[in-house]
């Protein structure tokens, strides 16, 4: 597996020269600077009152600083319901998609049966398929499923991502076959060599996974623009679209909101960012 | 919910295995009694999670070619129409459009990006203080929302009052691009976002790429008096080759099916001037109800994404020979 830690690979370097070294600085801050630029925006606008969010010239630190904003937009809008619809779904999808995907993946890379490989290929065909192209069918299916405008369907939609199969099927084959033999020949059975040896020492890509899938389900904006149509099942990106064209000139408003949609997801990523990086770097997939 | 799921695929597939093993282990040896064991034991693993991605992916794949030679809507039945859906397309204008900004979108965005995130990982690929937070914020704008960040891009991409228009101004530009409010510009702002939304992903791809490059080969490289441009074109270049390899497939494929940030910042607009396939499906079928002729269009798009995905891999498989 490869793990990206910068740097890792050479023990000893060369001098860089100073030059050198605070050149690579500075052209690290430029792209840093830009990178975060929007974001800073953000959260400045957020804190200004709406006509202070476009000026000229541009007004950097707030001033007063708006706290209220933030209370606000719990009133104007449904914030509350949306906020708790996308947690609902982000747990559940992300709560079946580690469970049936490590499942899968011990299947796939410690059991053999016919067909197996050509199972695997079926999931591996489907990262060139794009979502987009069969998403119409899709609906047709889950309408006659009765799925469709309920919360299921996004459960459904997510759940049983290729993704979360190859995530675990990667991790699980570097773990070495001794230790599930050993298992086995004190009589331990497949399912209890999965839940007693495997997943325990699969946690970093357990954590992968679910902070993955939680991040994608939480900002997915295609599956529940067509499938939740009922404003009270809306998730926060359709509540934040939503919002954003009912009052189009709440620039401050708007902003609020979208930092609220994004503090959660930031916060997560703060916390375990070691995770995303080692997990996108084990598949080089996102979910 | 989860396990009473994995219960019931334990059920469906054990009552038309077993019987099967019985009968045949009264001639078979041991070894192939295990088999049959094995095999059961496998599809248990694999089942729970198949069922859903077989009924939710693959059933939909299939359909879609089926629906693309009808004429259906939500409430009425398929009817077969033959090749009625394709000729329409050929001859469809606003298909034409939409596949041409698709390609633009493409063609500017796949090397703009390659670009962004090779150069970022060799920035961010030494032992220097501070690399794990740079690596982190290029990596933020991935995982923060499609909703959040397009609004916030339109802000600043106003073209009177926006910061982005107040800084060209501010360097001297005289006339500053109206952006996503000009047919011409939003193209361009659309790449632009999308750029910097993907380079962090990308990038961590390639750093993970070039932690395979052995350290020995530069060492010698170096000694043999090669400068950085040199050892960066005949060593770093083709020891990436697979991880090249693999985002521009994926870069592609994203390229193609781009959708929900144009979606979001400008609906395919001003005119059509950022309308691309995916939200010419989406249009035609959620917003017309015309899912035969949507599946038609999807399919050229399904098309487009694997062929696209198999001469990569027939060049990359001629280019390691």
């Amino acid at each position: 597996m490869a793990v990206v830690t910068a740097g890792a690979r050479v023990t000893r370097r060369r001098p860089w020269g100073v030059a050198g070294r605070v050149l690579g600085y500075c052209a690290l801050i430029v792209a840093a600077a830009a990178v975060l630029l929007p974001f800073v925006w953000m959260v400045i606008s957020s804190l200004k009152s709406n006509n202070q969010v476009f000026t000229i010239p541009l007004q950097w630190i707030p001033n007063p600083v708006r706290w209220s904003n933030f209370i606000d937009i719990w009133t104007k809008a449904d914030m509350g319901t949306w906020l708790k619809n996308t947690l609902v779904l982000s747990v559940a999808v992300t709560f079946l998609q580690v469970l049936t995907g490590s499942f899968a993946a011990y299947g796939f890379s410690r059991t053999r049966f016919p067909g197996r490989d050509v199972l695997f290929l079926a999931y591996v065909g489907t990262i060139a398929v794009p979502w987009q192209s069969y998403m119409i069918p899709q609906f047709i299916l889950f309408s006659k499923l009765h799925l469709s405008n309920t919360l299921w369907s996004i459960v459904a939609l997510q759940a049983f991502a290729a993704f979360g199969v190859f995530l675990m099927k990667q991790y699980f084959e570097s773990i070495p076959e001794e230790l599930s033999e050993a298992a086995r020949i004190d009589g331990l059975s497949e399912y209890g060599i999965y839940w007693r040896i495997m997943l325990p020492l699969s946690v970093p890509a357990i954590a992968s996974l679910t902070l993955l899938t939680f991040t994608n389900t939480w900002n997915d904006y295609l599956g529940p623009l067509i499938y939740l149509r009922s404003p009270e099942i809306w998730t926060i990106q359709l509540g934040l679209r939503s919002f954003i064209s009912q009052y189009n000139a709440e620039y401050a408003l708007i902003m609020a909101g979208s930092v609220l949609s994004v503090l959660p997801i930031a916060l997560i990523f703060m916390l375990g960012q070691r995770h995303f990086v080692q997990g996108i770097a084990t598949t080089g997939l996102k979910g | 919910m989860a396990t009473a799921a994995i219960a019931s695929a334990g059920r469906a597939a054990s009552p038309s295995s077993p019987p099967a093993r019985r009968g045949r282990s009264t001639k078979r040896r041991p070894g192939s009694r295990l088999k049959a064991r094995n095999t059961l034991v496998g599809w248990t693993f694999v089942l729970p999670n198949f069922i859903g991605f077989a009924v939710l992916t693959l059933v939909p794949v299939l359909i879609l070619f089926y629906v693309s030679f009808t004429t259906w809507n939500v409430f009425g039945t398929a009817k077969w129409i033959g090749i009625a859906n394709y000729t329409r397309m050929l001859a469809d204008r606003s298909y034409h459009v939409a596949l041409l900004n698709t390609v633009y979108y493409a063609a500017v965005h796949i090397p703009l990006t390659l670009a962004c995130s090779l150069a970022l990982a060799l920035l961010l690929n030494r032992r220097l203080r501070g690399m794990a937070f740079f690596r982190t914020v290029a990596f933020f704008p991935y995982i923060t929302s499609i909703v959040a960040i397009a609004v916030v891009w339109n802000m600043l991409f106003s073209p009177q009052y926006g910061p982005i228009n107040q800084f060209l101004h501010a360097i001297g530009v005289q006339n500053a691009p109206g952006w996503t409010t000009s047919a011409t510009w939003s193209m361009p702002a659309v790449i632009i976002v999308g750029t910097w939304r993907e380079m962090g992903y990308y990038m961590l791809l390639f750093l993970a790429g070039l932690q395979t490059v052995p350290a020995e080969l530069h060492e010698a490289a170096r000694m043999d008096g090669a400068n950085a441009w040199q050892r960066f074109r005949n060593v770093t270049m083709p020891c990436l080759r697979p991880t090249t390899f693999f985002v521009t497939v994926m870069l592609t494929i994203g390229s193609f099916k781009v959708f929900d940030l144009i979606l979001v910042m400008t609906n395919g607009g001003p005119g059509q001037s950022t309308l691309v396939l995916s939200q010419y499906i989406y249009q035609k079928g959620f917003g017309e109800n015309q899912f035969g002729y949507a599946s038609a269009v999807a399919v050229s798009l399904f098309l487009i994404c694997i062929l696209v995905t198999i001469y990569q891999f027939l060049v990359n498989k001629r280019r390691d020979r």
